[in-house]
């Protein structure tokens, strides 16, 4: 006899009206009947778990773009994101570089386990970005890059024999680091985000935000918000996208409190109350990278890492490249690229209408 | 000197005192009631602490009504010049203090106009100068040169950028250059001493000439030796601006409030901002002395050589001059080949045409 414990039943009788313990079903359960134990519960549920352990076994692609002016701290934000060496800077400790005369696009790929999951990670660095004395179109080359890696992809979702897996080289999040004057956005940063945000997930972000008090900081989100809002930005998570009421008030709250989210990077660590923390030491104070009191680091990592990354991935796939994708066909008169030139060479984009063959 | 003067001339100590060692301070006595002028420029981009920092500096609100523009109103504007005055007294002492803000200065996209207008402005007030020492009436000239300025380098850059360059390489001859780094609570110390030296390097490797402290003279006490070494080893100053009384281990500072600490304005260890302050009051005179002597007569002897002609610039007028003196030599040959002709025809003919040579080319 047990002492208190369920009974479990080892005797074969199974009483028809008290069913056993199942796992639970995520449809609702079926009344039961004689045989009912295959009734009920499909086990439709368990494909969460076979797509997990696909993931884990392939692992995934994620491609991040950093932009804005030198000095913003965007590899180091980078480097903490991930806690790991994976910026421009980490592969050649040279502090000492000279601003490019031309924007540079320079992309390094990292391979970063976490408990058991894969993640080829690439980061897509622009340096001299905003830097000379004259900016204009600065931002041509890097919707040259984006738009090139979707041409990329077309080229391979096109071809007779597809790879299995196509490498995804298209970039999922762009980070623009909007540097923090307290005052608005600076002219560059509005031409920018109205040219890309059409072609990129752009996710706006408040560099080196210790320089602000708590009462600037607030001020100045809520000022580049506004400014963000009358020029007509969608920055993500874009509002047309919400899927559901569910999508919609979470990211509600993200877009109308959040963001832009104010960071802070480092990857120096000191002791804070017994406990080691990632920040920065100043004569006046220990500033704590993680601590949410102090800036909104946490909420940035949370957000892309642990909660959109998977829907950074989707959005780049279904609207931006879509959106892409149709551009390129129309212009090629309804025909996928290649076909309409024997099928083998693509047209230079964007290309000259071919005549289609009646 | 003779001995039947009043007896307050005289020093009983030593015979023979004149009494001239009290010129400076009859000299003291007359400027202090002249009250002291001067104009200090700031510069750089938008949301550096600029104002902040005046407004801290001389503790006073310079700016009153500012409404800051948002980022698509910046697209259309052009650089502004604008100038406030401020009567400043302290101890009997009077300071007419002219700031002259240049709002617009590095915000467009393309930047490449940015100082024309900061650069007419600074040779409109030595021009006007110029006018005003050559004129009738000297009495009252007023001095709206400018003394000083500081540029506003951003803490958030690895250095100089080429904007900043280029600017100080354009008006390092026109103007006293100080350089200082806002908003400094965003940098570490460490960061702080790299930037600074990563600063003069390539101040020094693009042959900027900044303001430089004069060294203590050797009379001075040590003390005051010690300060200006002191001062010369932070150039360029870091800098935080805050009119804001802040708590702060019981007492009152004025400082800016973070969740980690407070940031103390006057806090030597803080910031520079006390040595800024320093500089600037010790060495008022000094700035205007090389204004005067340097910039101004540079200014002067370029604008007298180029004397009333409002020539575009000189190499174009060289060649103006070389080309005339070209075609000059050019028109001398032809005549003296004119001349040898007619007297070979001379010589030859026998009877001369007495018209022949007599005529003029």
């Amino acid at each position: 006899m047990s002492k208190g414990f369920p009974e479990t039943r080892t005797d074969a009788a199974m009483s028809e009206l008290v069913p056993e313990p199942r796992p639970k079903p995520a449809v609702p359960m079926k009344p039961v009947s004689i045989n009912s134990n295959l009734l009920g519960y499909i086990g439709i549920d368990t494909i969460i778990e076979q797509m997990r352990k696909k993931t884990m076994k392939t692992g995934f692609d994620f491609n991040i773009m950093v932009v804005g002016q030198s000095g913003l701290g965007k590899s180091t934000l980078v480097n903490t994101l991930f806690k790991s060496q994976v910026s421009r800077k980490a592969s050649s400790w040279n502090r000492e570089e000279k601003i490019p005369k031309t924007v540079e696009i320079k992309a390094i790929g990292h391979v970063i386990e976490e408990g058991g999951v894969k993640m080829k990670l690439t980061v897509i660095d622009t340096p001299g970005f905003g830097d000379q004395i004259n900016n204009e179109n600065c931002w041509e080359p890097i919707e040259k890059y984006i738009n090139e890696q979707y041409e990329k992809f077309l080229k391979e979702e096109v071809n007779i024999a597809r790879k299995k897996r196509i490498p995804d080289t298209r970039v999922h999040c762009c980070l623009y680091f909007i540097s923090p004057t307290g005052h608005s956005l600076r002219p560059l940063d509005l031409e920018f985000m109205k040219h890309l945000s059409k072609v990129v997930n752009i996710i706006p972000v408040i560099a080196k935000a210790d320089t602000m008090t708590l009462e600037e900081k607030s001020e100045f989100k809520q000022r580049v918000r506004k400014e963000l809002e009358v020029n007509g930005i969608e920055f993500y998570p874009q509002k047309e996208f919400d899927e559901d009421l569910e999508d919609k008030t979470e990211n509600d709250k993200i877009r109308q409190e959040s963001m832009p989210f104010a960071v802070v990077g480092s990857d120096k660590e000191y002791q804070v109350n017994g406990k080691r923390v990632l920040g920065r030491k100043t004569p006046w104070g220990i500033i704590e990278v993680e601590n949410l009191n102090h800036c909104e680091f946490a909420l940035l990592r949370d957000f892309v890492i642990r909660t959109h990354l998977q829907d950074l991935k989707e959005v780049t796939h279904n609207i931006h490249y879509e959106t892409y994708r149709a551009k390129r066909l129309n212009d090629n008169g309804g025909l996928p690229p290649g076909e309409g030139l024997l099928g083998s060479v693509l047209p230079p984009v964007p290309a000259t209408p071919c005549p289609t063959a009646e | 000197m003779s001995k039947q003067q009043p007896t307050q001339f005289i020093n009983p100590e030593t015979p023979g005192y004149v009494g001239f060692a009290n010129l400076p301070n009859q000299v003291h006595r007359k400027s202090v009631k002249k009250g002291f002028e001067f104009t200090l420029m700031v510069v750089g981009e938008s949301g550096l602490g600029k104002s902040t920092l005046i407004n801290s500096l001389f503790l006073t609100d310079l700016y009153p009504e500012r409404i800051i523009p948002g980022a698509a109103e910046k697209i259309e504007r052009t650089v502004q010049i604008e100038a406030s005055t401020v009567e400043i007294e302290e101890r009997g002492v009077k300071l007419r203090l002219t700031v002259v803000d240049t709002p617009g200065y590095g915000d467009a996209i393309n930047c490449r106009d940015c100082f024309k207008t900061i650069i007419s402005y600074i040779d409109e007030q030595f021009e006007r100068y110029l006018h005003d020492e050559s004129g009738l009436n000297r009495r009252h000239i007023i001095d709206n040169r400018v003394h000083c300025c500081f540029y506003f380098l951003s803490p958030f850059g690895h250095g100089l950028k080429p904007l900043d360059v280029a600017f100080m390489k354009a008006i390092h001859n026109k103007v006293n250059i100080v350089p200082v780094i806002a908003k400094a609570d965003t940098l570490t110390l460490k960061e702080r001493e790299r930037l600074k030296k990563r600063i003069l390097d390539e101040i020094e490797e693009h042959n900027i000439k900044i303001y430089h402290l004069p060294d203590a003279e050797s009379d001075e006490d040590e003390d005051f030796k010690e300060q200006t070494r002191l001062l010369k080893a932070s150039i360029p100053f870091s800098v935080v601006g805050s009119n804001q009384l802040i708590e702060a281990k019981g007492k009152k500072v004025r400082g800016r409030l973070y969740p980690w600490g407070v940031v103390e304005v006057e806090n030597p260890e803080h910031n520079d901002f006390l040595k800024l302050r320093t500089m600037l009051i010790t060495h008022m005179q000094d700035l205007q002395e090389v204004t005067q002597d340097l910039h101004y007569e540079n200014f002067r002897s370029e604008r007298l050589k180029r004397g009333g002609r409002k020539v575009e610039s000189e190499d174009m007028n060289k060649d103006q001059i070389l080309l005339e003196k070209e075609a000059e030599l050019r028109r001398m040959q032809e005549m003296i080949a004119r001349m040898q002709a007619q007297m070979q025809m001379q010589m030859q003919g026998g009877d001369g045409d007495s018209g022949a040579l007599g005529h003029h080319v």
